[in-house]
């Protein structure tokens, strides 16, 4: 499939905005669905509407299948071969709030937990306040001048023998690949639970779980893949998971309840307590067909291709400054950027006008920028059905941003 | 939809040179505010009259987008040496424009280019941060005089 016939399965892309086709470069906060995934959802309500794990009845068994049948789907997109170890949340800063709290009984006063300078709040506040109410020690590791993360610095932070290092494979502000396995090699030889944030990561490469190397859980959500809001993925080690104690309580994640004690469910709905987003399960199980169907590789493809051309393309604009590597290897079509004389604000007004979407802000990221002594930038993020004709609507409003903040001078 | 409405030359001029921009040595009472949208932020800082009743002194700093700081600027050149009772006026009416429930006539002077704003709702935070922040500045120093 090429770019064109990608763009006719996202009907959102025919929206008009202010009177312009719409250029939407904001895939990093959540990227559009095809209508594939609409439709599974749809199909579901119609046709199949009935609470999983319950009932004997017909539509029951329909809704368990279809719902269940996703962890297979994710075995296959993930080279795994174990269901168990898939939990369903409503997203990764849910995933993470259940890791923080089912590991806080571990971390006692004067541990160490291990986190980055270019972590998601997401990956970073749960962490935070853990070590807060614990009185551990909260470590944060740093980039180098390049945007790379310090691995020297890492090491050190290793020497402390953390017991919970958790870092993301890839930055939603920077946009290039952390060495997930070299890190997780690491963190492993210093004893500390790894814990991956692949929000991004799962947008924008293609690689198998095993490629990841000793970590214990790698996260994820379903809508920066084309899947619906509120779905996330946890995936867990199978004995890391059986060493965790339950997160919340209630329907599902049981198997009997005697008046004065409980008895819990197996992997993975230990982790699955009340009912579930079913048809937004279901609905991730059709996007990770979809983008079987372009093909990784295809996706990876394309998105260098879009590398190459937005490095190009806005290096050309003078007094833009991208933060992040301009390296083409490793990296995703995610460009921050401040511009001199505008702010990030007045930037994506300006663009909003042209019908481009991009976002303004600290990209819940506020200790990455506060590390550049910023407050915001702009980001563009791209995806693999976004062309090259769209990056030069983006650098012609950019000029345009400019002029208009120099009128006068 | 222009930018034209939005980005008014009195608004770009005092963007580009705000006034009372800076640090207030004799500050009696100050205030940071923060956008959680933008993570932008804005220190007030005022010196009131012995009696509570003048802004004798005003000032801002802080970082933020062209609105909020021709905003913040406009605000400090308007209440300066004003009484602390108008000040409040100013301020409920301004808001007031911002969120539709007042006619946009009721402001005038530079304030008025403002008024453009409204027409880009998720901007009119922007616009109205130092003068939420004034607003809560002044009431703390009521109560604290009070208590
Ligand atoms: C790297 C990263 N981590 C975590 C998140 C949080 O994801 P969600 O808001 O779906 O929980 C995001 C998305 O904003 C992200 O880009």
């Amino acid at each position: 499939m090429d770019a064109q016939k990608i763009r006719e399965q996202f009907p959102i892309l025919r929206e008009r905005v202010n009177g312009k086709a719409l250029v939407y470069f904001d895939n990093g906060a959540t990227h559009p669905k095809p209508t594939s995934v609409v439709d599974a959802e749809v199909k579901f309500y119609h046709h199949d509407n009935a609470n999983v794990h319950r009932g004997v009845h017909a539509l029951s068994q329909r809704a368990t299948d279809s719902y269940e049948g996703v962890r297979n789907k994710l075995c296959k997109f993930f080279g795994t071969n174990n269901t168990q170890e898939y939990i369903f949340s409503s997203g990764t800063t849910a995933s993470f709030n259940l890791l923080s709290t089912t590991l806080a009984p571990r971390v006692e006063a004067g541990d160490t937990i291990v986190v980055t300078r270019m972590e998601h709040h997401a990956n970073f506040v749960p962490w935070q306040q853990l070590a807060l109410s614990k009185k551990a020690k909260f470590e944060i590791v740093e980039l180098k001048s390049d945007f790379t993360l310090d691995r020297d610095h890492f090491k050190r932070a290793m020497a402390m023998k953390p017991k919970i290092v958790s870092f993301s494979a890839m930055s939603n502000v920077l946009g290039h690949k952390n060495p997930v396995s070299e890190l997780a090699t690491l963190a492993k030889q210093a004893g500390a639970i790894v814990l991956v944030d692949g929000a991004q990561l799962v947008a924008h490469d293609e690689f198998k779980i095993s490629d990841l190397g000793l970590i214990d859980a790698f996260v994820f959500s379903a809508h920066k893949i084309s899947g619906p809001t509120g779905v996330g993925v946890m995936w867990a080690r199978e004995e890391f998971l059986k060493s965790l104690p339950p997160y919340q309580f209630g329907g599902d994640m049981i198997t009997f309840v005697e008046d004065q004690s409980t008895i819990w469910n197996e992997l993975p709905w230990k982790f699955e307590a009340g009912t579930p987003n079913i048809a937004g399960v279901i609905g991730l199980g059709a996007a990770l067909d979809f983008m079987t169907e372009i093909g990784r590789g295809n996706i990876l493809k394309l998105e260098h291709e879009l590398v190459k051309q937005g490095l190009a393309k806005l290096k050309q604009v003078k007094g833009l400054k991208i933060l992040g590597s301009e390296s083409h290897e490793g990296r995703a079509p995610i460009f921050s950027f401040i511009l001199e004389g505008v702010h990030p604000h007045d930037i994506a007004t300006l663009l909003d006008l042209e019908g481009i979407a991009v976002r303004a802000g600290h990209h819940c990221a506020q200790p990455l920028l506060r590390h550049f002594n910023q407050t915001a930038t702009t980001r563009a993020s791209l995806s693999y059905y976004n062309t090259a004709a769209e990056l030069d609507v983006l650098v012609s409003a950019i000029e345009n941003a400019k002029k208009v903040f120099s009128r006068g001078t | 939809m222009g930018h034209d409405a939005l980005y008014k030359e009195i608004i770009l001029e005092h963007h580009k040179d705000p006034r009372n921009h800076g640090l207030l040595e004799s500050a009696t009472a100050s205030i940071t505010k923060h956008n959680p949208l933008c993570g932008d932020n804005v220190t007030v800082q005022i010196k009131l009259s012995p009696d509570n009743k003048t802004v004798d002194d005003i000032m801002f700093s802080g970082s933020g987008c062209s609105i909020s700081v021709a905003s913040a600027s406009i605000l400090t050149d308007d209440v300066k040496g004003q009484s602390v009772e108008k000040t409040l006026k100013l301020i409920e009416q301004f808001r007031g424009v911002m969120q539709g429930n007042e006619k946009p006539e009721v402001l005038e002077g530079d304030v008025e280019a403002l008024t453009g704003v409204r027409q880009f709702p998720v901007r009119i935070k922007c616009a109205l941060l130092a003068w939420t922040a004034l607003k809560e500045l002044i009431e703390n120093q009521n109560k604290e005089k009070s208590a």
